[in-house]
């Protein structure tokens, strides 16, 4: 997101369309009831964290898409099943794993990066870290295999095709 | 700090290098206060951190500077710059360094996903494999899923309204996380495409430090989805 919103701003590069994120059109279809969504499938009442994409969030479009973000969680697994981290948002930490850190090797370095992310996600006691991006789901991923979580990392568009109502 | 530093000349040629390239820098304007540094998983990491990082520039120690693969735990996440009073982004005046490395001294596997994406896509694989997966993939809902037999996933569809990426992890190591998605779409019932020339959502050319190769894959990506005449660009990610 970041890379190519950056990228023709920071350059000048013509374009003809606007960059949107899914999460923002996950959020605004959720709205506008042309997604229908329903958590009731959740009768376990499976607890579900996030991570927020520093690209998407910080770098990007900021607050809004980051409680875009919450508000989908919420109306997919239901607002008592979601537990946020501190800090949240825009204020978030990193999770190690982007930048080009997963592709430089320095494999002990990104975790020790990661260990604050791990601490972190590990204090809200969740069943799943929705994580909306690939580096932040890898990294999120090993840290919680490799310093013993015992969280589930997902996408975060399967659930929504579990709530889902047609 | 414990070891004496070379401060006699004032060797300050890197910092001066950094201001010319980004006027913004704002290196003189740091407080020392280490709210970048509290703030920052990386801090530690091979003796570095973000306020270290800025007073060794100033300092002129620009050797440390060149050599520290710090550079590459730091992921350029701006929450630096986020805590900064000053407003000094500290990923920026890295992101500069990344680039001074010569070429054959950067870690291979970052440097090698930037030149595949040059070329197409991040992973290397053709463009062919990547229509074909997700040819395979559909056909594959539309045997099993019944209730989805009329699922789409529309390749180079010129005049669609949205033009839709996906991360190369996708159709190369799990491509069975890309049916969820075309799933939303299809219940929500947007016009949408892929294109077959370039799909790939990640840019890793951010993180080489070269702004031409940045410049050039974004350039890539912006005239793919004009041609398709999309007027919005989702990102996946």
């Amino acid at each position: 997101m970041y890379a190519t919103l950056e990228g023709l701003r920071r350059f000048d590069i013509p374009h003809k369309f606007e960059v949107v994120s899914i999460i923002s059109l996950y959020a605004q279809w959720i709205r506008e009831g042309r997604l229908k969504v329903d958590p009731a499938w959740n009768t376990e009442g499976l607890k579900f964290s996030v991570q927020d994409p520093c690209k998407l969030v910080r770098q990007s479009l900021g607050d809004p898409v980051a409680d875009d973000l919450r508000f989908v969680i919420k109306s997919v697994v239901g607002e008592e099943n979601f537990i946020d981290v501190w800090p949240n948002k825009s204020n978030n930490y990193c999770c190690g794993g982007g930048g080009g850190a997963l592709q430089a090797g320095f494999v002990d370095n990104r975790r020790q990066h990661g260990k604050t992310k791990f601490d972190q996600l590990q204090d809200t006691g969740a069943d799943v870290v929705i994580t909306p991006c690939h580096n932040c789901h890898t990294q999120v991923k090993d840290i919680c295999d490799h310093f013993g979580g015992k969280w589930q990392t997902t996408h975060l568009w399967g659930w929504i095709v579990k709530a889902l109502q047609r | 700090m414990s070891e004496n530093y070379n401060l006699s000349k004032l060797r300050t040629r890197l910092k001066k290098q950094i201001e010319q390239a980004v006027p913004e820098a704002r290196i003189d304007y740091c407080l020392t206060c280490g709210l970048c540094a509290s703030g920052c998983p990386a801090s530690g990491i091979e003796d570095m951190d973000p306020r270290k990082f800025l007073r060794y520039l100033v300092l002129g120690q620009d050797d440390i500077i060149l050599q520290t693969n710090w550079i590459y735990s730091c992921s350029l996440c701006q929450r630096c710059k986020y805590a900064c009073p000053m407003g000094i982004d500290v990923g920026r005046l890295v992101y500069e360094v990344k680039g001074m490395r010569p070429v054959e001294d950067r870690p291979k596997n970052l440097q090698k996903s930037c030149d595949l994406q040059k070329a197409g896509n991040s992973t290397g694989i053709p463009n062919d494999d990547f229509v074909w997966v997700v040819g395979d993939i559909l056909e594959e809902i539309h045997e099993t899923e019944p209730e989805w037999s009329d699922l789409k996933a529309p390749m180079d569809k010129v005049g669609a309204k949205f033009y839709l990426n996906q991360n190369a992890k996708e159709p190369t190591v799990e491509p069975e996380e890309m049916v969820p998605l075309w799933k939303i779409l299809h219940a929500v019932g947007i016009d949408w495409t892929y294109s077959s020339k370039w799909w790939d959502g990640a840019n890793y050319c951010l993180f080489t430090g070269d702004p031409e190769d940045w410049e050039l894959t974004t350039r890539l990506q912006a005239e793919t989805v004009d041609d398709l005449g999309c007027t919005t660009y989702i990102n996946t990610e």
